[in-house]
């Protein structure tokens, strides 16, 4: 983990309010492990004091890209910058997903900009897998085609149905679930919403499978110091007892196994 | 020719740093956080986050969010307790030479005095900064450091307990701080630290709701420097104890500003959230100025703030400590 200050190479407007920064980055886009992020500093520190996390997308050869949505003031100012301006990061950042391993079939579910953080699991992946992809509206669903160049199933479900079939994402899931996995041992990777990760976690334990997902939160120092960012994990106590504990998402997250989150 | 290197040493108590920049508490974990990214032994003094006798579980979430010029957090002093600590993160500490400073905090005076005591004679930790910004749970929640009499008894009972240097920390959310800064010189302090952050709120209009599941928080950053300034300017002028200034420090300027008004140290805070590295950057810029201004040590600009006018000092003597 460190601190780099990176030139923007590339800055583009996509579909939907989302941007695509691509940062040259010789030192820590090589560290970076699927399902980590960079905390971002904002070009204008005078108005904000915190940094803001990003997932990584795409990482290779001391090139960074992350894929965001204008949502607020932070992201707002990013989506001024050019390319050739200076932009300081921190990372990589937290626990990644897990090696895909060969003897499953990987079930790749996000929602909206959940899509970013889990393009480096397909890419890196040693078999294909499957991507299940939600959001309100076509604007919504983001990087297929960076999926399909990977030979990888895209399955899309929008709310309106704009694009895919109509509905939600675990729509879909569901009938490929019930229909198409044929005893196959599935292994989850998710991104998105708290509402799909709940989700996709209930059918993780339903089926006695593995599955892990990549949470969200507000986030202060990313450094694990100021407990700004924690979830509520299992745990046992010194009696063996089931209880729980916090977890720092920055830095015992953001992925965690579907088993290990406490739901409040 | 090579100029010799100004002095950046300062002594608080029995305790010497090789320079006046420390953390600020809560803001740089336990140290092993930011170990990845800088050397630690350069800081002046680690100062750690809250220590309590038994874990504390702190806040449900969110926090902490980001306002105009600072941020508001409520973790809720959320921290392993003395067992975790020694555990978890002493030995780690134990292999810098930057002097550790455990912040301390409890709900009764019976609980600070217990912490404070368990601290003697524990290598590693180098003194202790007492937090009273916490309510008094035997006292219908009124916070330690905001009622005269209180403080007075809770930095009392801590001295008698313990043999370390020990810093108290002042609450800003007072009339007149220079008063609690006398009662903690007259209670046997060897410095003060100020400031803590103050409470306050944030609220999301289109939900009508508070932003902080705990509804308020502290504000700190930028937006709290020129307040803590002048405070620490009246608490300097009032005691004889060295000062230790805190509140929105983000480079060498403030800092600088600490101590020309009075303060012998200072500690940076959430500055260390948007830069990790804020510490060391704000102790080569006081070297720079101190090279810049020929002053041969940082001693030598401490408290020398030209106002041009006769101020009268604040009320006389601070009342014998019963
Ligand atoms: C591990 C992680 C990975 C992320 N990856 C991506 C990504 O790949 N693409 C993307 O578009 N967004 C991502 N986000 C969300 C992104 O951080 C927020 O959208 C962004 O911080 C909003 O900043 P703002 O100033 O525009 O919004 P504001 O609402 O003005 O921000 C105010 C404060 O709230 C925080 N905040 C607001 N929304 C979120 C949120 N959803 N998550 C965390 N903090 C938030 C901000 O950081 C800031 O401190 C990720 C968040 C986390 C925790
Ligand atoms: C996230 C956070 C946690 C803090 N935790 C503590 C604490 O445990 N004990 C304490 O005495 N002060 C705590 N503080 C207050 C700081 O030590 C400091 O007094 C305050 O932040 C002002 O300095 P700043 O403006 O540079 O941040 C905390 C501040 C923040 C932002
Ligand atoms: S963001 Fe500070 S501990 Fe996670």
């Amino acid at each position: 983990m460190l601190i780099e200050n990176t030139i923007i190479l590339s800055h583009r407007l996509l579909k939907g309010g989302y941007r695509l920064l691509t940062l040259k980055s010789k030192r820590i886009a090589p560290m970076v492990r699927p399902g980590q992020f960079v905390h971002l500093r904002l070009p204008s520190p005078a108005d904000a004091v915190l940094r803001r996390p990003f997932s990584v997308f795409r990482a290779q050869a001391g090139r960074l890209a992350i894929l965001y949505k204008t949502v607020g003031k932070g992201t707002q100012a990013m989506a001024t910058l050019c390319a050739g301006d200076e932009i300081n990061i921190l990372g990589p950042l937290g626990q990644g997903f897990p090696n895909v391993r060969k003897d499953t079939l990987p079930l790749l579910v996000a929602g909206g900009y959940g899509m970013a953080a889990l393009y480096l699991v397909a890419q890196r992946a040693p078999v294909k897998g499957i991507v299940f992809v939600g959001g309100a509206g076509a604007d919504d669903i983001l990087c297929a085609d960076d999926f399909r160049r990977l030979d990888w199933d895209v399955r899309v479900a929008t709310e309106d149905g704009s694009a895919g079939k109509k509905g939600l994402v675990t729509r879909i899931l569901d009938a490929w679930l019930n229909k198409e996995l044929h005893g196959r041992q599935p292994e989850f990777f998710a991104c998105g919403p708290n509402g799909l990760l709940k989700a996709i976690c209930k059918r993780v334990g339903r089926g006695g499978w593995d599955g892990w997902i990549s949470m969200d939160r507000h986030m202060g120092c990313g450094l694990g110091a100021c407990l700004a960012c924690v979830q509520k994990v299992c745990k046992r106590d010194a009696a063996g007892r089931e209880t729980w504990a916090w977890a720092r998402v920055c830095t015992e997250g953001p992925v965690f196994a579907c088993r290990d989150i406490v739901w409040d | 020719m090579n100029k010799p290197k100004p002095d950046l040493s300062v002594r608080i108590g029995g305790l010497v740093m090789q320079n006046p920049v420390m953390t600020a508490s809560g803001t740089f974990g336990y140290g092993p956080e930011f170990a990845r990214l800088m050397d630690l032994n350069r800081l002046g003094a680690i100062v750690v986050k809250g220590i309590s006798l038994k874990p504390t579980q702190g806040n449900p979430t969110p926090r902490l969010v980001e306002v105009p010029g600072g941020l508001l957090n409520a973790i809720g002093l959320q921290n392993p307790g003395f067992d975790g600590f020694v555990r978890d993160y002493l030995p780690f500490l134990r292999h810098y030479r930057a002097p550790v400073i455990v912040n301390i905090w409890g709900h009764t005076i019976n609980e600070y005095a217990s912490i404070a005591e368990r601290f003697n004679d524990l290598p590693g930790v180098h003194g202790l900064e007492l937090n009273i910004s916490c309510p008094n749970i035997k006292h219908g929640g009124i916070a330690f450091g905001t009622d005269p009499k209180m403080a007075r008894r809770v930095i009392t009972a801590v001295r008698a307990r313990t043999r370390l240097p020990l810093i108290t920390k002042l609450s800003p959310n007072v009339t007149v701080i220079a008063e609690f800064a006398r009662i903690a010189e007259a209670c046997g302090s060897d410095a003060v630290s100020l400031i803590n952050s103050f409470p306050a709120m944030a609220i999301d209009i289109e939900a009508r709701r508070p932003i902080l599941a705990n509804i308020t928080g502290g504000l700190t950053g930028p937006a709290i420097h020129t307040i803590a300034l002048k405070m620490v300017w009246e608490t300097a002028r009032a005691v004889k104890i060295p000062v230790i200034g805190m509140g929105g420090i983000t480079s060498a300027r403030e800092a600088l500003a600490f101590i020309i008004a009075g303060a012998s140290a200072v500690a940076v805070g959430t500055a260390n959230f948007s830069e990790p590295l804020s510490t060391l950057a704000v102790i080569k810029g006081i070297e720079a100025y101190l090279v810049r201004h020929r002053l041969p040590s940082i001693r030598a600009l401490v408290g020398t703030l030209e106002t041009g006018a006769v101020i009268p000092k604040p009320r006389g003597p601070g009342r014998p400590c019963a």
